[in-house]
């Protein structure tokens, strides 16, 4: 089979590797890149454990070819974290117990980022629809819409603080 | 060390709030990796070399093999082997034991038994090779006729077992036919047959609590790994009971079990799906010897739905007696159990039913009986624990079923007709016909807090004005009140009679404290989410006066963690809980004698105060837990051993006994058969609360699944045995939108054997949950006739029972 050089920015750096036209982002990322925190949980993009951010939009990684994500930038839980510490959603879904066997989280978090960029003071129906492409087996998910809407309130307050 | 000045000692209170102990709600030491992405689960494991085997499946339910051909998969690039039964026939591999005392076949020898069967394993260089090579492997079958009718299978001259003879007992007493596995019962049949016969008011129903599976969103998988040159075999793996699975490898293997090291990682969730040994497991262990190279096997969702421990598929005829006013007077269950193409079940060896003779519930009935048939058909194998004590939830929905239908043959309010039959407080330890021995409990108490809490008086008038307007054609929707008061049976359990393979269920916790005060504590248990690391270690703190943030919690290593069952069945806190506070006292009686010989005083005359010994009378003299570690590592002590160090091998005298009330309030459209949870009330009491924060999500995720089973979730065949709910686009996880919110409560009777009286709680809210959400679908249609229906309540079947009963005009 004939490979193909990728080239992407994954969590902010640029990376060029070799695959096959048939390769899974999620394995390239998994697999390639030892980026580990996103799961497979279904590979019919039902579960979302699989979910990363491609150029601003929540991604389910097991069902893209990484050849349709060439020069793409994307950004995995791996890289929702700033140097100076745990994002605000990590540190929220720990606080209000918003996961239990861990292995939805990094595709919960990373679709949660994107929804709080998209709309920064959703409502408890706005955070439930938003998340219904994330599957969670453990928490029934009524932490995690709290965890969600507590980190929705910290950001903000901080936003009206800056300003 | 010590500061004699009064003022500057901390209050008990204060010194406690440090240890964050027994009932806390302790933040979770898991999740800063957890969110972060840094979860170490068994496909993040990779080994130099690592090798990917898959499996060829089963198209069929029911076929002879004819040939298997492997010759063009081996040719394919990246292949490297390709398993077949004959293959491993020589190593006496191709069929392996299952937990409930049958076999089951590794690789299919000579005959399919169920679509999604394992025909052969594949082992490439990546995941994609072995895909392109399970492609190439050319089987030719000859179908054969299907049964996926328990009812039929033991009807028909179709024999699925042709391993078996016809004519032999099989592991739990003759069989009455080919297809049958075992009958087992419990109870006075003659007694329960004659009171029944004499009584005023008999109900009759079957009861069907369909198939389903435990889904966890991470399916099952192993990495084996074959160390040549030492000898030492090590597997990661989903593994609920690692220790199980290393004897059971050693066992079929060959191999000693001081040179097999099984190793759990993080595991995203188990619900019972990773407690058995699977094809995968035995097939990669192969590989990995054959090879050379560690060899990695994942499941995908559609192997995990189709082929690894479905749970239920229990048909439930049961009979119910009760005097005029309502007093229950006997109980009988005959079940027809459908376990599919081998008996895989999870049980305790003892019970092939599981603790299904608890279906006696919460209610103080004289006589009862219970007939288990187990039967074979061409479904994938299994009988799992989902999420509760073995066949505990099978048990609860039966009785709270037939309490139901039992208050429409009286004309009575169904919370009144359990009120008026609960076990009272007083009679607790209470013998249940049945033969089981209920710790404690107080139910009334529990069950009227439920009541008022929902304003049940009221819900009660609400729903009867909707049904008037219903009548009037004001409206086209319907309430209902979905009631439940169970009791679970946890905590298996005591070792005379509930052992796995021979191994007694009885668990452990090995402790060091560290010369500096710190501590390592390893039990035989293994987390899935449970937040082990966080709760067992506030109850050591708690024991020893150690902060549960000094204190790391270990699992899942054999090599390193003392010999346990494993966590399924509400057992961790029950029994490993057990063993952790019974390790902590041991501590802490030999802290006693160092703390007595530091005081220059008499071991008695010293008592454990929070985090410190103190002298009797004089509490400025003390000495404190840190205090002691460094001494038992730094002073010569006479008559004591250097090091401070515990273990606890805990044999559970009896089970627990937890138990709960739950209220669903529910609105159908009757057009449409959608439904709107307006409320759900869950009270649950698990005796002592070691984490309440942990027990409201755990209470949380269980109401969610049992939501998901009670409302759509199903493994359902077609005739000719084909699943069709392989993926998760047919079998209905319930999403973020479709879930309510949830009020939880909770009394607290603790359990009188427990060393800290803790009873688990894991599981109650599947348990409770399911019958919860089944009567308030059923409750909503009773003005209407509706006596008993199926579950799973979808739209479609809930707008079919509208339709049967003539409300759609």
């Amino acid at each position: 089979m004939t490979k193909h050089q990728v080239t992407l920015t994954v969590n902010g750096s640029s990376e060029t590797i070799d695959v096959d036209p048939r390769e899974l982002l999620i394995h390239t990322l998994r697999e390639k890149l030892d980026l580990t925190g996103a799961h497979i949980g279904c590979e019919t993009s039902h579960c979302g454990a699989c979910t990363v951010d491609l150029n601003g939009k929540s991604v389910k990684a097991c069902t893209m070819f990484t050849v349709q994500a060439a020069g793409a930038d994307v950004t995995t839980i791996e890289g929702i974290a700033s140097p100076d510490g745990m994002h605000v959603l990590q540190e929220s879904f720990r606080e209000h117990h918003g996961l239990q066997c861990g292995y939805c989280t990094p595709g919960m978090i990373t679709r949660a980022y994107r929804l709080l960029q998209d709309n920064p003071a959703p409502s408890e129906e706005d955070i439930r629809f938003g998340m219904a492409g994330n599957l969670c087996r453990c928490t029934g998910y009524q932490n995690i819409v709290k965890s969600i809407q507590a980190a929705a309130a910290q950001m903000n307050a901080a936003q009206e603080a800056a300003e | 060390m010590n500061d004699l000045s009064p003022g500057s000692v901390p209050s008990p209170d204060d010194r406690a709030a440090k240890l964050k102990g027994l009932g806390t709600s302790r933040k979770r030491v898991e999740d800063a990796r957890f969110t972060q992405g840094k979860g170490n689960y068994v496909d993040d494991v990779k080994l130099p070399g690592m090798l990917f085997g898959d499996f060829v499946r089963s198209p069929y339910a029911h076929a002879r093999v004819k040939s298997i051909n492997t010759e063009a998969a081996l040719a394919v690039p990246g292949v490297l082997a390709v398993l077949t039964a004959k293959d491993l026939e020589p190593l006496s591999l191709h069929w392996m034991p299952t937990l409930a005392g049958d076999k089951q076949m590794v690789l299919a020898d000579g005959k399919v038994l169920f679509q999604g069967q394992e025909v052969a394993f594949v082992v490439a260089e990546d995941r994609y090779a072995a895909a392109d090579g399970i492609e190439a492997v050319d089987v030719e079958y000859e179908e054969l006729p299907v049964l996926t009718d328990p009812f039929k299978a033991l009807q028909s001259d179709v024999v699925l077992r042709e391993d078996l003879d016809p004519e032999a007992d099989g592991a739990h007493g003759p069989r009455k036919h080919a297809n049958h596995i075992f009958l087992w019962e419990e109870g006075d049949k003659t007694a329960t047959e004659q009171v029944l016969s004499e009584a005023d008011v008999v109900a009759e129903e079957m009861v069907y609590y369909h198939r389903t599976h435990p889904c966890p969103l991470e399916t099952c998988g192993c990495v084996a790994s074959m160390d040549k040159i030492n000898g030492k075999l090590t597997v990661h793996g989903t593994f609920q009971a690692p220790h199980v699975v290393r004897t059971v490898a050693s066992l079929l293997s060959g191999i000693e079990e001081h040179n097999i090291r099984v190793i759990s990682p993080d595991i995203g969730g188990g619900f019972g799906n990773k407690v058995g040994v699977y094809p995968g497991y035995v097939c990669a262990i192969v590989a990995t010897i054959v090879t050379g190279k560690p060899v990695k096997w994942i499941e995908d969702r559609m192997d995990n739905l189709m082929a690894t421990a479905f749970a239920r598929d229990y048909w439930m005829k049961g009979k119910i007696s009760a005097t005029k006013d309502g007093k229950i007077t006997a109980l009988s269950a005959e079940v027809t159990a459908d376990h599919g193409a081998f008996d895989a079940c999870a049980d305790p060896t003892k019970f092939p039913a599981g603790f299904f003779h608890i279906c006696t519930g919460s209610y103080d009935i004289p006589v009862a009986y219970v007939g288990v048939d187990g039967v074979y058909t061409n479904k994938a194998p299994g009988g799992v624990a989902y999420r509760c004590s073995f066949r505990v939830t099978e048990a609860a929905y039966f009785i709270e079923r037939m309490i139901e239908v039992l208050a429409i043959e009286l004309g009575m309010d169904a919370a009144e007709l359990r009120a008026k039959n609960f076990i009272k407080a007083d009679q607790f330890p209470y013998t249940s016909a049945l033969g089981w021995e209920y710790d404690s409990g107080d139910y009334h108490t529990a069950w009227n807090k439920a009541l008022e809490a929902v304003d049940y008086e009221g819900l009660r008038k609400e729903q009867a004005e909707q049904v008037e307007a219903f009548k009037r054609g004001e409206t086209r929707k319907l309430m209902g009140v979905g009631l439940t008061f169970f009791t679970e049976i946890v905590g298996a359990g005591p070792v005379k009679n509930c052992d796995i393979l021979g191994m007694g269920m009885f668990d452990s916790c090995e402790i060091r404290i560290h010369p500096t005060g710190s501590a390592v504590a390893r039990l035989g248990t293994i987390s899935q989410g449970q937040g082990h690391a966080t709760t067992f270690a506030q109850i050591l703190a708690t024991e020893t006066g150690i902060p549960a943030d000094s204190i790391t919690i270990e699992e899942g290593d054999t090599d390193t963690a003392p010999y346990g069952l494993g966590t399924y069945g509400s057992r961790s806190t029950p029994v490993a809980g057990a063993a952790t506070a019974m390790a902590g006292r041991k501590i802490r009686a030999k802290a006693q004698m160092i703390a007595a010989y530091l005081l220059e005083v008499h071991d008695d005359d010293v008592e454990f105060d929070v985090d410190r010994f103190v002298v009797k009378g004089a509490p400025e003299r003390f000495k404190t837990m840190k205090d002691i570690a460094f001494a038992a590592y730094n002073q010569a002590i006479p008559g004591v051993e250097p090091g401070l160090e515990a273990v606890s091998y805990y044999d559970p005298p009896n089970m627990t006994y937890p138990f709960g009330a739950y209220v669903c309030v529910m609105e159908i459209d009757v057009d449409t058969g959608q439904y709107d949870i307006r409320k759900f009330y869950a009270l649950d009491d698990c005796g002592t609360r070691i984490n309440p924060m942990i027990i409201e999500g755990q209470v949380h995720g269980g109401l969610t699944e049992a939501l998901a089973i009670a409302m759509g979730q199903e493994i359902a065949y077609d005739e000719i045995g084909n699943c069709k709910t392989g993926t998760l686009m047919d079998f209905f996880l319930p999403t973020a939108w479709e879930t309510p919110n949830y009020i939880t409560d909770h009394t607290e009777t603790p359990s009188p054997h427990h060393p800290i009286g803790a009873k688990g709680v894991g599981e109650s809210p599947n348990v409770g949950g399911v019958p919860a959400f089944s009567n308030a679908v059923h409750d909503a249609f009773r003005a209407f006739g509706l006596r008993q229906t199926h579950m799973p309540h979808d739209h479609w079947r809930i707008w079919k029972t509208a339709h049967d009963l003539g409300l759609h005009g």
